[in-house]
């Protein structure tokens, strides 16, 4: 019982075990590491294959059409033939492209979501290496994919592609923002930059649920979501690979596995998300029980992360783009400045002489007032600015 | 702590060779069968007209110039976090000062005009 209650520690515990005997202590270092990352990237490759049939079948529910049903089971092994068909898929370099960095484009793209996965906390304990800048490890990662989507566009020799490529700057930019002050937010809270400090800090309480930092600063998390929704070039933030406009923006160029590789990126960005967001907001692998099953603690993690994910699919289902002014908008005139607002409420009530339950209470209350003032502004703003256009004049 | 950092350098490998092995396998898999019409620059059919590096707007610029005031911003904040439970209260009035002072930059920003996108 006791072996079951935390099965995935003690499978490494006994594993570690094992090797020692055989070993020096570096080669069992060694060969673990490896191990570890090789179990990460299969299942992070695993989770993107179902999960884009599921967001496939999800998207076909909600438009009224059944989905893939042909290949496999319930059409599971989709993904899987379409990986195989782009394997095979001759590989187009455009007449006038700049070879080296339309080359290097795709690899770098994937490169910082794969880098990311090793400072995820999975449960107590598992996780790839608990750096203790773990937050800031994973912003600066961030901007390497911006880099690579920005040398696709421009190394392609395509007008739609740097068109495409501008709107990453412009989009990516603008909105990593907000997304680092919301983070910073949860850091400023926990006092600590490492992800299983981050996790740590938001146990305790009734069934070790009322820290989760979205009971703090709820909206800390949704400027956080929204922004980091934006980052993933999803809708209703997808400008930059908008299909009706400029076709599909930055890698329109790309063909066969390079394509791939955008496509791989996007999808365990997504997946990264939810974890992320899991982890800084929801608790992470923080629920009942899990200081005496630890190995619910996995379930937990999972299980949020599937919710933020399947949330992400809901919203392509059913909200239509932004317009770029609009995009721009919000993320410099809403978001920005109730980030900082947030971030300077939050290291107030730090300070103030009361018990945790108490500044919990002021701030999640302060943060519900502040999302109903903004919406406020935000719904007078759009009735005034459609009045104007009804009287047809300008201003 | 060092050997978290063997960790990051081993999944670093791996995550640079990953893509690398995909694209050489399917180098290999792939037809390589290169045509000129083939390697056109892709306009849904339309031969394209000039050339592609043209002169952007420069709008876009302007977006980037508040991004790197606002980056170095949180890059400062992120230690002033980490260590703020130590610190007392004059942690909390720099802070202060110092977000309310780029809040004041991007309300110049805005009311310029550099924030509408025209």
């Amino acid at each position: 019982m006791h072996f079951v209650s935390d099965l995935f520690r003690n499978i490494g515990l006994w594993f570690h075990g094992w090797l020692s005997g055989l070993l020096p202590g570096w080669a069992v270092t060694l060969i673990e590491y490896v191990l570890g990352v090789l179990i990460l990237l299969t299942g992070a490759l695993v989770t993107v294959l179902l999960l884009i049939w599921v967001e496939r079948k999800i998207i076909s529910r909600l438009q009224d059409r059944i989905g893939p049903n042909r290949v496999g089971p319930w059409g599971l092994l989709q993904t899987v033939a379409d990986a195989l068909k782009l394997l095979t898929k001759e590989d187009i370099i455009p007449e006038g492209a700049e070879k080296v960095s339309f080359n290097l484009a795709p690899i770098l793209v994937v490169f910082p979501t794969i880098m990311v996965l090793g400072v995820i906390p999975f449960s107590r304990g598992i996780i790839g290496a608990d750096l203790n800048i773990g937050v800031l490890y994973i912003v600066a990662l961030g901007s390497i994919g911006v880099m690579a989507t920005l040398m696709a566009g421009w190394s392609s020799n395509n007008k739609y592609a740097l068109l495409g490529g501008f709107r990453v700057v412009a989009q990516l930019l603008s909105y990593e923002v907000p997304m680092v002050l919301a983070m910073l937010s949860a850091v400023l809270l926990a006092g600590t930059m490492s992800m299983q400090g981050l996790v740590e800090a938001q146990g305790g309480g009734f069934l070790n649920i009322p820290y989760w930092r979205i009971f703090v600063i709820p909206l800390g998390f949704l400027i956080y979501f929204i922004a980091a929704l934006a980052e993933l070039e999803r809708t209703p933030f997808d400008l930059l690979e908008a299909e009706s406009e400029i076709v599909a923006g930055f890698f329109i160029e790309y063909s066969g596995m390079k394509f791939a590789w955008f496509f791989l990126a996007s999808y365990i960005n997504t997946i990264l998300l939810g974890a992320i967001a899991a982890t800084l907001f929801l608790g992470g692998w923080q629920g009942p029980f899990v200081e005496h099953v630890p190995v619910l603690g996995v379930f937990y993690f999972a299980g949020k992360t599937l919710l933020m994910t399947i949330l992400i699919f809901w919203i392509r289902g059913t909200f239509p783009r932004l317009r770029i002014d609009q995009l721009m908008g919000l993320a410099w005139k809403i978001l920005v400045p109730l980030a900082l607002i947030v971030l300077l409420l939050v290291a107030i009530v730090i300070k103030l002489p009361v018990p945790p339950l108490a500044r919990q209470a002021v701030l999640f209350v302060s943060n519900i007032i502040l999302l109903l003032g903004a919406l406020g502004y935000i719904g007078r703003h759009l009735r005034l600015t459609a009045e104007r256009q009804k009287l047809g004049g300008r201003l | 702590m060092l050997s978290k950092y063997g960790f990051i350098g081993i999944l670093a490998v791996v995550a640079f060779g990953f893509p690398v092995l995909g694209l050489v396998v399917a180098w290999l898999l792939s037809p390589k069968k290169p045509n000129p019409i083939k390697q056109s620059t892709y306009e849904c059919g339309v031969e394209t007209i000039g050339d592609t590096w043209v002169q952007f707007r420069a709008q876009y610029y302007l977006f980037a110039l508040v991004f790197v005031v606002f980056d170095i911003e949180t890059v400062f904040l992120y230690p002033w976090a980490v260590a703020y439970g130590q610190l007392g209260l004059f942690a909390l009035v720099e802070a202060a000062l110092f977000v309310l002072i780029l809040f004041a930059g991007l309300v110049y920003a805005w009311r310029k005009g550099a924030l509408e996108w025209q």
